[in-house]
């Protein structure tokens, strides 16, 4: 299904005509039909329109409409000092909380040349894999749910989730408005409890992934319903400035992981995942091959967490003031590149503050991956892409 | 053999079903309101005022210097500064809250207002069931019925309150001592400004 590790040469003999989106010419049977698929279709992970045109069955026009779900995420960033940005961030993609709450505190460790304490680099990468962990699981839940299996998928998933965000609450108090990190380390210490508590849960995970293969893998039906449907070429998605599972899908070796050294992770060993058919079945089997990547670097992450401090001594919480200066931190989330763009003119709050969401720059390209399918398929490739509308709208 | 990709997956769906008979893990939901699960240590949903001993009035830790209303990323905090003082826990008169509101409705448990505090005044709740009849009054909560006592507070977080009953005990005496060097002093030099006036807990 998909090479590990293959080289990420684009094939450039397919490069002529990436550009133009294909035009589907109506049989010229009878009229075009206009669908206003939402913003209240169950299918739509919140509130989110596609303006359809068919002719008949083909997906012959469509038209994203985001917004319904604006919160002003960005310009009350603007309006308040840095530490209370951080509460809202978790507001963003509210399924990966922890991964939001990091990239927000690197772009502010950044701007103020802030070190972190080895400890709770540490914890950050656990708890950002375990978090890449759950949403992978419940967005591959989702995904199986379009396609028709009401439910039973998903339950799985969220059983597994429903331990991972356990451990989130017992750590942070909160189960997904986690609101962990701040500037220079970590809020609170985790108890030698909870990393007990840690270990027993991942041991636990690769055989629920195992139960998760055995049940969908090989299903007929799902290969029935996703290969060779919603097929995203690599030009394409570079252009288009996808990223995460869904560029990776498209055989494109790109993982900010590995190509922008943030964190620790230089210290971990695990391998990127490539697709090399490009199709729904691809973003699938990533998302599954991923997990078990993650898994291990929780292993290893668990295996050698040194003592000490978990939050700079020298960290300054409240009443931040950078110096005039910008900065962009940027982390692999769950669904992508998630970066924040701050400004500073000196003062207590940010004079720019700027989101660059995963999910809604994955979102612009639907239609290229739509056009000329059925309708039911474009369904399935709107959740193969792993959208959380708080995130595209902000 | 088309079709066995399906029957394994419904034998995968057979085995949890049965499984969920006879195995504890297998059975993982509570049938809520009537079973509940306890709240973990570090739960936190909604915040309260901490008093000691007995009088929620006299005890109040807070003493009204709105760190917390500026910091609350949401503002639902509202306090009005008194006009006297009344002595605190070392015996400093203070200034202490004649209005507290915390909007129930606006509050996203975030936790900022406690990480803020220079005093202890104000931690989390684990209480969850917060829904009222009443959507405007009965959401917005006054210092009367958000002060809670400090065994209330050991009882919910007991880790984090011994922490801060040491902390706190900590203060007590390194302020009694340095009340007591003040006095030994002779009177010429007690004009001098005690340097020993930072609040607790240097938040700041």
């Amino acid at each position: 299904m998909s090479a590990l590790e293959s080289s990420s040469a684009i094939k450039t003999e397919k490069l002529e005509g990436w550009n133009r989106p294909p035009v589907i010419e109506p049989d010229g049977e009878g009229e075009l039909m206009e669908v206003a698929m939402g913003p209240h279709h169950p299918s739509t992970h919140g509130v989110f329109r596609m303006d359809l045109a068919l002719d008949g069955e083909r997906v012959i026009r469509l038209k994203p409409v985001f917004g319904y779900l604006h919160r002003n995420h960005e310009k009350l960033g603007e309006g308040q000092s840095y530490l209370a940005s951080m509460p809202f961030t978790d507001r963003l993609d509210y399924i990966c909380s922890l991964t939001n709450n990091w990239a927000y505190a690197l772009a502010v460790e950044k701007l103020i040349g802030q070190a972190v304490p080895e400890r709770a680099e540490y914890l950050r990468v656990i708890l950002g894999e375990l978090t890449r962990v759950q949403n992978h699981a419940s967005s591959i839940g989702f995904l199986i749910q379009e396609m028709g299996a009401s439910g039973t998928p998903l339950m799985y998933a969220f059983r597994e989730r429903e331990k991972i965000l356990d451990l989130f609450e017992g750590l942070t108090g909160s189960r997904m408005m986690c609101n962990y990190m701040r500037f220079g380390g970590c809020r609170v210490d985790a108890s030698a409890a909870w990393l007990d508590a840690v270990r027993k849960v991942v041991a636990g995970l690769p055989g629920f992934v195992d139960e998760f293969e055995r049940f969908l893998t090989s299903n007929e039906i799902l290969m029935a319903r996703c290969q060779g449907v919603g097929i995203l070429r690599p030009e394409l998605a570079v252009n288009a400035g996808v990223t995460g599972p869904m560029l990776r899908a498209s055989g494109v070796n790109y993982d900010i992981r590995k190509v922008d050294h943030y964190g620790i992770y230089d210290r971990f060993k695990f391998r990127v995942p490539l697709g090399d058919h490009w199709d729904v079945y691809d973003r699938y089997m990533i998302r599954i091959l991923e997990m078990r990547e993650s898994i291990g670097i929780v292993e290893q992450a668990l295996k050698d967490i040194p003592g000490g401090p978990v939050m700079d001594q020298k960290a300054k919480i409240r009443g931040l003031r950078p110096k005039p200066g910008e900065a962009y931190g940027r982390i692999e989330a769950p669904k992508g590149e998630l970066g924040f763009y701050l400004q500073s003119d000196g003062s207590p709050n940010p004079y720019r503050y700027r989101v660059r969401p995963p999910s809604l720059i994955n979102l612009t390209i639907l239609e290229d991956m739509c056009l000329g399918q059925n309708v039911a398929d474009v369904v399935l490739i709107f959740g193969s892409v792993d959208i959380v509308l708080g995130e595209v709208d902000r | 053999m088309l079709g066995e990709g399906i029957l394994k997956g419904l034998a995968e769906t057979a085995k949890n079903f049965a499984g969920s008979f006879v195995s504890a893990e297998r059975m993982t939901t509570v049938q809520y309101p009537e079973e509940r699960i306890a709240p973990v240590e570090a739960a936190r949903v909604f915040p309260f005022l901490v008093y000691d001993g007995a009088d929620w009035e006299a005890g109040m830790r807070c003493v009204a210097c709105q760190i917390c209303e500026k910091e609350c990323p949401p503002k639902c905090i509202y306090i009005e500064k008194s006009k006297d003082k009344k002595p605190d826990a070392l015996g400093k008169p203070q200034f202490y809250p004649a209005k507290f509101d915390i909007d129930v409705s606006v509050c996203m448990s975030c936790q900022i207002c406690v990480e803020v505090c220079p005093f202890e005044a104000i931690k989390m709740d684990n209480e969850f069931e917060l829904a009222t009849d009443d959507r405007f009054g009965g959401l917005l909560q006054d210092r009367k019925q958000l002060a809670k006592s400090n065994e209330y507070y050991h009882t919910i977080h007991p880790t984090e309150a011994a922490e801060v009953d040491a902390r706190l005990a900590a203060e007590k005496t390194k302020a009694a001592a340095d009340a007591a060097a003040k006095a030994a002093r002779p009177p010429a030099q007690a004009a001098t400004p005690a340097p020993a006036q930072k609040p607790a807990g240097g938040g700041e």
